[in-house]
């Protein structure tokens, strides 16, 4: 009975945030628009973007190889992997005991591999830069997680997240001063990873300062219409993760179904509440030279590290 | 019937090989066609022997070979078995692949190359076996010998001359140490002393304990690529013909990390107690230097084996810092940990062997098919070697450290020891642990760096420079050797459970305790505690590619599949040529920006007005300008004082023989 709760559970919010990623894209979008005293294109946009481009027919260059067709395949399957298995609304997920929190990173990073492989696959200026530019950034950001999860880890003794966030959130209410560290650290990989502001610009196709739209250049259609989906999903995981380690109040008990509604409203009230952070983030903050994203990255790193040590100095 | 026998027919029968080689010279076909493929099939044999011995207990025999009253001790125990799989295993496709490989070479080399390649093996699966301090010195001079003639294969070539030599100088100097350790440990108990069984039973006092594990540290991190003594990998490589790249790196330098093992937890076990956790901390020192040092390098290589070469070197940093995690947890009692350190060290040597051999025979595919090593030259492979850049392809992934392959799992396994460390009684090493764990990460994020720009400028984008017009897939020998290293990346990478299992083996006579599984079935690995930590490769794998085929299902059911190609859009810009994208240069030069200050960069920049535009750099090695130049110029200083005493007169030293006669005299 427990059992095919939790997987009735995990089907659950795997489509829930196939389904909810581009609304939460949407919502940022919207939010960056108003703050910026534009009326913006709604909350739907992405979804509408997404209808047009799989309708459209797929244009990929003479010398595009396999490998560039099947990457947008790869990277959605990542994502999605990665949010479905980030627990958000209950903490019995009975996917999550076939990748901790060091998978989850490598889910990351599978995805990540094959997106600047394949913009090295046209081979054109802008593709093997922008792969460059990823990598650049990633890794020092990768390694900044790591240590993020590390210092949540070593909290709750386990590395698997529905053991983190039970531990973080259904035991005594104690402050981690090691956590506000990470948290810092965490913020500053989110920008990172997710192309924002910053350290890239989601809305430029300015030569000199792209990084991720570089990348994808040469997609169209249902490729282009995957990827764009995966960001989503990917920038959804990462909000994800923010709000399971350092938010994680609300969330259903291990088999308490009951709690569901009350979590669901939960997750909603603080997925608003972060997107709308994003989004002001992005408009306080001016993009930075690409050299100077090293050191901006590199504090995040220094940052995550000081939490691990904290934590085993002080022992929280 | 024992393992050690069938081994002993092993060794026998590539040696007989090796000659049968030699003598068949005159029918390059036949060497290549029969010798090889049988060559292979040993190494299977063998592979198959280690792991049957790794069940069994361990054996012994003494050979009436060797010096009056100095016989042979031969010995196989699970740590042999362990490596002894490892040599077979990645020996099996790399032996096929040159079946295929060597085709192209000069009749009268080939019959000594084939010569040299089984004796190489069969001197390091004896290294392996040996049980007595000079069977091993034999077998590792064997070995160091053996590989400096492969790598001077092509000996009329100056540099490679050079590059021979200077492996040769470091093989050496390593192996005096070896000897030094060796002669420590049988610690002046005359000539019965110097047998491994006699070593285990002496209890050293604590500064010759510590004295023996420093040579041998100093002796087999020579031999692996320890910084500072890591120069003659970068040179050694890329001069040796691939397969035997391949060996070296895939291979020989984890006889190193089974001589670690072995001085250490075996030699040495009696006199290892607390008061030598700094053992522990010099490794896992020199371990995340020498790791973070290769993996930095790698980045702004352009050569591809050399590039591969400093891979190894970063690879061989992080097996240290699994020993020396082992020695720390060991030696304060902690020994569940100490099996979970052991086992990612023995789980990552094994993965290091098959994805290092694959990416370097791979190599040797690629330089057969365009005749070139500098990848700013390449580019665009993947079109026409369909087989080499989907198989290389794994080899990447694997070495990246990517779910669900090989690499993720030992990474996964390190990571976890480090995680699970806190609570050792000595405050220094808790805090110098979780920095430890950062910079594993780092150089972990690094190698991905690496391999992306590996795989995508030799095999992606548009062709580069004048390379052959039409490059070659690999024949169907190359196939199949580099298919069956990227099945054992994949199936180690599947298979972890089962795969722990048989390494518990070696772990418990290491470190006398087992890593064993907390979950039920083969199909999570959980060390430890199943609540703590777990990770389900298959099943990771399984819902990547589920999700992949539902999506595609869905996309083109729904809506359509239609696919045009065209040129290529690049922003709208008009003209695009090759020459635009990055070179392997253009791609590192983030990395050599931030760690400036490592590299001794040389730089040569074209004026604006340059007609013919030409730039040139170099990025150098610090430590061979601040180390080894010194070394070399004190050692050309003493020799010619030296040569002070020599005229090449015979009567000056029959006068410097009469001086000395009487001063003796004078003494005595």
């Amino acid at each position: 009975m427990d059992q095919s709760l939790g997987i009735l559970f995990q089907i659950y919010q795997s489509l829930l945030v196939v389904a909810l990623a581009p609304l939460l894209t949407g919502w940022v979008n919207q939010c960056r628009a108003w703050l910026q005293n534009r009326t913006g294109p709604g909350v739907l946009q992405p979804y509408r973007t997404l209808r047009k481009l799989f309708h459209k027919d797929a244009v990929i260059a003479y010398n595009a190889s396999p490998l560039f067709r099947i990457t947008p395949y790869i990277l959605f399957g990542c994502m999605w992997l990665a949010a479905a298995i980030i627990p958000i609304i209950a903490v019995d997920l009975p996917f999550s005991p076939a990748a901790d929190v060091i998978a989850l990173v490598g889910v990351f990073a599978l995805a990540r591999v094959f997106i600047a492989l394949a913009a090295m696959d046209i081979g054109t200026a802008f593709g093997t830069l922008g792969a460059r530019r990823e990598m650049l950034v990633s890794f020092l950001a990768e390694p900044a997680l790591l240590m993020v999860f590390f210092t949540a880890s070593l909290i709750s003794h386990s590395t698997q997240l529905p053991r983190i966030v039970d531990a973080l959130a259904h035991h005594q209410f104690v402050l981690y001063p090691s956590l506000a560290f990470a948290g810092l650290a965490f913020v500053i990989v989110l920008l990172a990873e997710n192309a924002r502001i910053p350290v890239d610009n989601p809305s430029t196709h300015l030569e000199l300062t792209m990084i991720h739209e570089a990348m994808i250049l040469e997609y169209s259609a249902r490729h282009l219409a995957l990827i764009e989906w995966a960001s989503s999903l990917k920038l959804f995981a990462y909000i994800a993760v923010g709000i399971a380690l350092f938010a994680p109040y609300g969330i259903a008990e291990a088999g308490d179904w009951r709690a569901l509604p009350l979590a669901m409203v939960a997750l909603l009230i603080k997925l608003l509440v972060a997107g709308a952070g994003l989004a002001l983030l992005e408009t306080l903050l001016a993009k930075m030279r690409i050299f100077r994203a090293p050191e901006f990255l590199g504090t995040a790193f220094l940052l995550a590290v000081l939490g691990l040590l904290i934590h085993f100095l002080l022992g929280a | 019937m024992l393992p050690l026998d069938v081994a002993g027919v092993v060794v026998v029968l590539w040696l007989a090989l090796g000659l049968l080689g030699l003598a068949l010279q005159r029918s390059p076909h036949l060497i290549i066609r029969v010798i090889f493929p049988i060559g292979a099939i040993v190494s299977l044999v063998l592979a198959a022997t280690g792991w049957w011995a790794l069940n069994e207990l361990s054996s012994f025999a003494i050979l009436p070979l060797g010096l009056p009253d100095l016989p042979f001790h031969l010995r196989l125990d699970p740590l042999s078995a362990f490596f002894l799989i490892l040599l077979g295993g990645a020996s099996f496709g790399v032996s096929l692949f040159s079946a295929g490989y060597f085709k192209s070479m000069p009749s009268n080399t080939l019959g000594l190359l084939c010569l040299e390649y089984h004796l190489f093996l069969a001197s390091m699966a004896l290294v392996l076996l040996a049980d007595d301090a000079y069977m091993f010195m034999v077998a590792w001079e064997t070995m160091a010998l053996s590989s400096y003639f492969l790598v001077t294969t092509e000996h009329h070539v100056p540099d490679i001359r050079k590059a021979g030599f200077l492996y040769l100088l470091i093989a050496h100097v390593g192996a005096i140490a070896i000897l030094l350790s060796f002669g420590v440990m049988q610690g002046g108990h005359g000539i019965g002393a110097y047998t491994f069984a006699a070593m285990r039973e002496a209890h050293l006092s604590t500064f010759w304990a510590s004295a023996a594990f420093l040579l041998a540290l100093f002796g087999f991190g020579a031999k692996a690529g320890l910084l500072p003594l890591h120069v003659w990998l970068p040179e050694a490589h890329p001069a040796a013909p691939s397969p035997v790249s391949a060996l070296m790196s895939g291979i020989m330098l984890k006889t190193a990390i089974y001589g670690i093992l072995r001085v250490t937890f075996d030699l040495l076990a009696n006199s290892l107690d607390g008061q030598q956790w700094w053992w522990g901390v010099l490794a896992l020192a020199l371990g995340l230097i020498t790791a973070i040092f290769g993996v930095m390098f790698a980045a702004v290589q352009g050569d591809m084996k050399r590039l591969l070469a400093y891979s190894s070197i970063e690879n061989i940093g992080l097996l240290l810092v699994g020993i020396g995690l082992t020695i720390i947890f060991h030696v304060y009692g902690k020994d569940a940990l100490a099996a979970l350190a052991l086992t990612a060290t023995l789980y990552h040597s094994l993965n290091h062997a098959f994805f290092k051999c694959l990416l370097f025979i791979g190599t040797g595919s690629i330089l057969h098919a365009t005749g070139e090593r500098n990848m700013g030259r390449m580019g665009g492979l993947i079109h026409h070697m369909p087989w080499v850049a989907l198989l290389m392809l794994v080899g990447v992934l694997s070495i990246s450290g990517l779910p669900p392959f090989n690499g993720f799992v030992s990474e996964w396994l390190l990571l976890q020891a480090f995680l699970l460390s806190p609570g050792l009684p000595n405050n220094y090493i808790n805090m110098l642990i979780p920095v430890a764990a950062a910079v594993i990460a780092l150089a972990a994020a690094l190698a991905a760096y690496v391999m992306v720009k590996f795989y995508g400028i030799i095999f992606l984008g548009q062709p580069r420079g004048e390379a052959k017009a039409e490059p070659h897939d690999a024949g169907i020998w190359e196939r199949i050797g580099l298919s069956w290293l990227a099945l054992g990346c994949v199936v180690l990478g599947l298979a972890p459970v089962y795969v722990v299992s048989q390494l518990d083996l070696v772990t418990h006579a290491l470190v006398g305790q087992k890593l064993g599984n907390a979950a039920n079935g083969w199909l999570f690995l959980a060390p430890v505690d199943i609540e703590r930590a777990s990770y389900s490769p298959v099943y990771f794998l399984l819902a990547v590619l589920g999700v992949m085929l539902v999506t595609a299902v869905v996309v083109h059911y729904f809506y359509h599949g239609r696919l045009r190609r065209g040129p290529a859009w690049d922003c709208g810009f008009p003209e695009q040529t090759s020459r635009m994208q990055d070179t392997a240069e253009g791609f590192g030069q983030p990395i050599r920006r931030i760690f400036e200050p490592f590299f001794k960069i040389e730089r040569e920049l074209p004026s604006a007005f340059d007609t013919h535009p030409r730039y040139h750099g170099r990025s150098d090695d610090r430590i061979w300008f601040a180390l080894y130049l010194p070394i070399k110029s004190l050692t050309e200083k003493l020799s010619s004082w030296a040569s002070l005493l020599q005229h090449g007169r015979i009567h000056l030293y029959l006068t410097y023989t009469f001086v000395t006669l009487v001063v003796l005299l004078a003494f005595v």
